[in-house]
């Protein structure tokens, strides 16, 4: 099945995302096909390569980026959410003037219509949280 | 592009926390791509479409009459739960009047809002292939 991946909270002080992982890691072995992982709303937090949790806890920004970057993943951050979050990659914070940036490998940056081209092109798309 | 049936469910106050600001917005983005959209309104989300919103005193932009131009971007079948409403002491004079303008029927401006009854929006909701809640 083509499973699509929308995830609403931030890490650590929702489950949301750890448990998305849990089911993205799930439906690859299983065989399953992942067409998108969508971050939205405080989501978009889980996308920063700044985090830097306890050595004896999970870098949950960290095992998104190993799994993509494993299975060729399409990670989306959206844009608008992560404008007013401050999440940048270089090129956006480029544009907007701003002297840092913080996207983790493996996650992209596009527009809210990537939400919507998940939910009609997969069988399936899953919510986390909210 | 296949046309699929999507249901945006606001479960949440307009103000409080982002959901349903960010929620406006997808639905807003998402016309663009021609789907059949359904918009619920739940529990706490009823309020964010009564009349008479003013935000001066939390410091935030008032959005609600972003609601009132859904039905130009063909956003026309809403649904608002009518225990929700009436367990908040609403109905639906307190709510903003949506329309929507018929082009097969000369423009003619047709309501947007469907009140019904919790039993029939779960048989709407099984009928949708794609269900955003916020």
């Amino acid at each position: 099945m083509k499973f699509s991946i929308q995830i609403n909270e931030g890490p650590y002080q929702h489950q949301a995302s750890d448990t998305a992982y849990q089911f993205a890691k799930a439906a690859l072995a299983a065989g399953h096909e992942i067409f998108r992982v969508f971050f939205y709303h405080d989501g978009v937090n889980n996308a920063t390569r700044l985090a830097v949790p306890p050595q004896d806890d999970r870098n949950v920004a960290k095992q998104w980026s190993e799994l993509a970057l494993e299975n060729d993943l399409d990670m989306v951050v959206c844009i608008a959410a992560a404008q007013r979050r401050g999440i940048m990659d270089a090129a956006e914070a480029k544009r907007q003037g701003l002297d840092a940036d913080n996207l983790m490998a493996g996650f992209r940056i596009s527009g809210l219509g990537q939400l919507i081209e998940a939910g009609i092109e997969s069988d399936r798309l899953i919510v986390f949280g909210a | 592009m296949a046309i699929k049936k999507f249901m945006y469910t606001n479960r949440k106050a307009p103000y409080g926390t982002v959901y349903a600001l960010e929620s406006l917005e997808v639905v807003l983005i998402g016309a663009a791509f021609d789907q059949d959209v359904s918009l619920a309104f739940i529990g706490d989300g009823v309020y964010q479409l009564t009349k008479g919103q003013t935000t001066e005193a939390i410091g935030q932009k008032n959005f609600s009459p972003v609601y009132a131009a859904l039905g130009d971007y063909d956003v026309n079948k809403i649904y608002i739960e009518k225990e929700s409403l009436e367990e908040r002491g609403l109905s639906l004079d307190d709510l903003q009047h949506l329309v929507w303008e018929d082009e097969d029927e000369d423009w003619a401006e047709k309501d947007s809002i469907r009140l019904v009854s919790r039993s029939e929006l779960a048989d709407v909701m099984t009928e949708q292939e794609i269900i955003l809640s916020f």
